[in-house]
This record gives C-alpha cells, structure tokens and sequence, in this order.
C-alpha cells in the first residue's frame, strides 16, 4: 500500500482528524498531570538543602524546556510553509505561538517564586533567565507581526520568516547572555550544582513533561481547528460538514 | 553590479542631503537620550563612568532603531520600491545598497560623535578607539539587522512601534559585545575578544541579512 504523507496537508481532512484526537490528548493530559502532582506532592521526599520549595520545579522544568522546544517546532512548521506553499503548516505555526508563549511565561513565574525563597531575590540576570526573557520577545514579536497584518497570506509568510530569523538568533542570544553573565560575575547563583535528583523527583518531573507535551498538542489542535473554521468559512466542505446533523 | 549598487547608495545618500533634518533628528536623538541618563541618575562621576559603555550603546540601538522607518517606508509611499525590485539584478544587492546608505547617514555621524558623548561621561580617553573601533564594527551590523524588521513591516500599519519589537531582541548580541568591548578596554582589560565576535557577527549578517530582507521584501509587496 502506498502510503499518501501529504493527504492530512489539507485543512478538510486534518479538521475532522484534529477533532477526532485532541479528547485522546487532552484526556492523557489530564491523567498525566494528575499523576505527575500526586507523585511529586506526596512521593517525592523533600529536598535537604532547599526544603519544599524545591517542589516548583515539576511545572519549572517542563514549562522551560516546552518553551524552547515549541520555538523550534514553530520555526519548523514556519520554514515548511514558506517551503511548499502549505496553508495547513502556517496555522500549525500560528497555533503553537500562544502555547510556547505561555509556557515561556510560566517558566520565568514559576522561576520567580522558586528564586525569591531560595536566592533571596525574585530576578537575578543569569544567563539562563535572561535568554529566557528574550525568547518571550521573540514569541510576543511573532504573535505582533502576524496581528498587525491584515492579509493572512502576508501575515502568515511573514511570521514565517521572523521565527526563522529568531531561530537563527536564538543560539547567538544564549551564548552572548552566557559569556556576558561570566563576565558580570554578579548575584550568579549556579543552578548546575544542584545534587543529585532522587529517582522520584526524576520520574515525576518527566510525567509532569509528558503531561505538557500532551496539553501542548490538544491546545495546538483546538486552535488550529479554529483557526481553520475562520479561514476557510467560505469553503464548500465546511459548509457541507457544519450543516450535517452531527 | 557595482554599478547598481552605486547608483543606489548616491541615489539614497543625495534624497537624504536634500532632506538635512531627518538626518540631524536621528543624531540629536542620540545626543539627547545619552544626555538624559546623568540627570536621571545623578553627577556622580564614578557611576557614569561605570554606566557610560551602556548607555552610549542603548542610545546608538534606539537611535539605530528609530531611523529604520527611513529605509523602505518613503520609497514604498511613492512607488520607488516596486520598481527597485524589478531591478535586474539580484534583489540583495538593491537592499545592500539601500543598507549601506542607510549606514552612511544614519550610522556613520552617530559613531563620529559617540567620543564627544564619552568624554561628557568620563571615559578614559584610552578607551575611546575602542569605542569608536566597537561602533564602527556594531552599527552596520544594527543597520543590516533592522533591515529585515523594517521589510517586513513595509505599508503596515503600527509599523513604526512594531519593528521595535521585533528588531530590538535581535539586536541583544551586538549590545554585548559592543558595551562589553568598551568596558574592558575602560577597567584595563583586552578588548580583542569582544571586537573580535563582533566583527564575525558583522562578517555573518552581511552574508545572510542581505538575503533575508530580500525575501521580507517580496513577502511583503507581493
């Protein structure tokens, strides 16, 4: 059987396909979180050096690296719509801007209140909060231009081409904030030093991924079907599907 | 080529001699907002010696930044810019041209006064070649990069606030280093390293920036 990759590019056979998957994700989130809290609330042992604030951590964690991981699945789903021309891969892109933002914006909250009993200080500029503040900026750009653009098409491929420009810039950002943190030798606290995870702080913080990978794709899904419920309202399967009795 | 690539680089420098206050606004506004800080922050000859490299650095960003608006809007507004990319020669060369001007009229008189500004805030006169050396290498490289914002917000509405924000965390790498060189130089350090990054930075946006606001411009005059 010949496979067809391209037969979901459409947005009339992935609209259907997203509604059919986003209750399996959404549910896995949502069991997954459940277990990931309640391994990390009542397993998990309480750390010796930093006591139970440590716990921030389950949600810090992953809310960081989806932050920067949604960056890069963006700028991928931006390069292949500027590629092959596919309008599904633009809104792909579009629908995953807000997540990452908001996770990124979880990252730095969540690292506030981690900060403030364990440093003494809500905000020091290391290296690693800094280029997180800037990855904001990069996420609120994209989200900016497209809203400012009137033609989707314009909008879409512009974005497209910001996010790439940011992916490009993103490891130039990191090292120049890393070197230029060494060298103001300030309130650095190193975070590298941190002891050894007891395998349960492990495996809870890796649920806790999971179940954000998991909220990630259901979230994506559903705006991306809204998304395509207003793009295409002129379309004759939109009208054929919304007019059946479901 | 080369030919092009002048008649682009006189054509736009000429369009900004006949319009000399466009020109001065942008310079003033450096002088003004680096002039700004010490009233902020008090005489205090010590601390502005310590702030001088980022402040010189911030104000040469936003003025950088604020001078963007220049480089497509006025040609877009008239019809200049569709016909300039009929061009036949690559789309590049027209926006490494219009960057060169645009360096030229806006860049250039900034890093010429930046040593006056330093002297204002007690700079070490040994440290002033580097400051100039540190602009000379990060202001095309300010211009290049803004390039790209500016072409993508061509005929948008808000452009001028937008491409603030997206154009100035771009421009974080060029900040370092640039204020970073300037500090060294000022606490006795080398310097080298730092103007050795940024002139890799510039070698790395001539090749590629170039490229990218060609495809902005497309994208957004399609």
């Amino acid at each position: 059987m010949k496979l067809n990759w391209f037969k979901y590019a459409s947005p009339a056979t992935f609209y259907p396909l997203a509604g059919k998957l986003i209750p399996w994700f959404a549910l896995s989130a949502a069991g997954l979180t459940l277990a990931g809290l309640y391994l990390s609330f009542f397993v998990a042992p309480t750390d010796f050096q930093q006591g139970e604030s440590y716990r921030i951590i389950f949600i810090h964690v992953p809310a960081a690296w989806m932050s920067m991981f949604i960056y890069i699945v963006m700028a991928g789903w931006a390069a292949a719509g500027l590629i092959f021309n596919t309008r599904l891969s633009s809104m792909m892109a579009n629908a995953l801007a807000p997540t990452g933002a908001l996770f990124t914006f979880i990252a730095l909250w969540t690292g506030a209140f981690w900060g403030k009993p364990t440093w003494g200080a809500w905000w020091v500029w290391d290296a690693r909060l800094t280029s997180e503040l800037i990855l904001l900026f990069l996420y609120l750009g994209f989200l900016a231009l497209h809203a400012a653009i009137d033609d989707t098409r314009r909008a879409d491929r512009a974005s497209a081409l910001l996010a790439l420009v940011g992916a490009v810039n993103v490891p130039i950002i990191y090292f120049s904030v890393k070197w230029w943190n060494t060298l103001h030798q300030g309130a650095s606290v190193s975070m590298t030093m941190a002891p050894k995870m007891a395998a349960t702080m492990l495996l809870g913080m890796l649920i806790m991924a999971l179940a954000c990978w998991m909220y990630s794709i259901a979230a994506a899904l559903a705006r991306v079907r809204c998304i395509i419920l207003e793009r295409e309202q002129q379309a004759e399967w939109l009208a054929k599907l919304t007019q059946e009795p479901a | 080529m080369m030919r092009t690539l002048g008649h682009i680089v006189s054509r736009d420098i000429l369009l900004a001699i006949r319009r000399r206050a466009d020109v001065a606004t942008t310079l003033f506004f450096f002088v003004i907002v680096a002039s700004l800080f010490p009233l902020g922050m008090g005489p205090e000859p010590k601390l502005l010696r310590a702030m001088a490299p980022g402040i010189l650095w911030v104000a040469a960003l936003l003025a950088s930044m604020l001078s963007l608006g220049r480089l497509f809007d006025a040609d877009y507004a008239d019809g200049c810019l569709e016909q300039l990319m009929l061009v036949p020669e690559p789309l590049a060369l027209v926006v490494i041209g219009k960057v060169m001007a645009h360096w030229l009229i806006s860049g250039l008189p900034l890093v010429l006064i930046a040593p006056v500004i330093a002297l204002q805030f007690d700079l070490p006169a040994g440290s002033l070649g580097t400051l100039l050396l540190a602009l000379l290498l990060g202001t095309p490289l300010l211009s290049l990069i803004g390039a790209i914002g500016a072409a993508l917000t061509v005929g948008v509405r808000g452009g001028g606030v937008l491409v603030s924000l997206l154009v100035l965390p771009l421009y974080v790498p060029v900040l370092i280093f640039g204020a970073g060189a300037v500090d060294a130089s000022a606490t006795g350090m080398d310097a080298s390293g730092h103007l050795s990054i940024l002139g890799a930075l510039l070698l790395l946006g001539m090749v590629l920036a170039p490229w990218a606001t060609a495809a902005a411009l497309r994208i957004s005059l399609e």
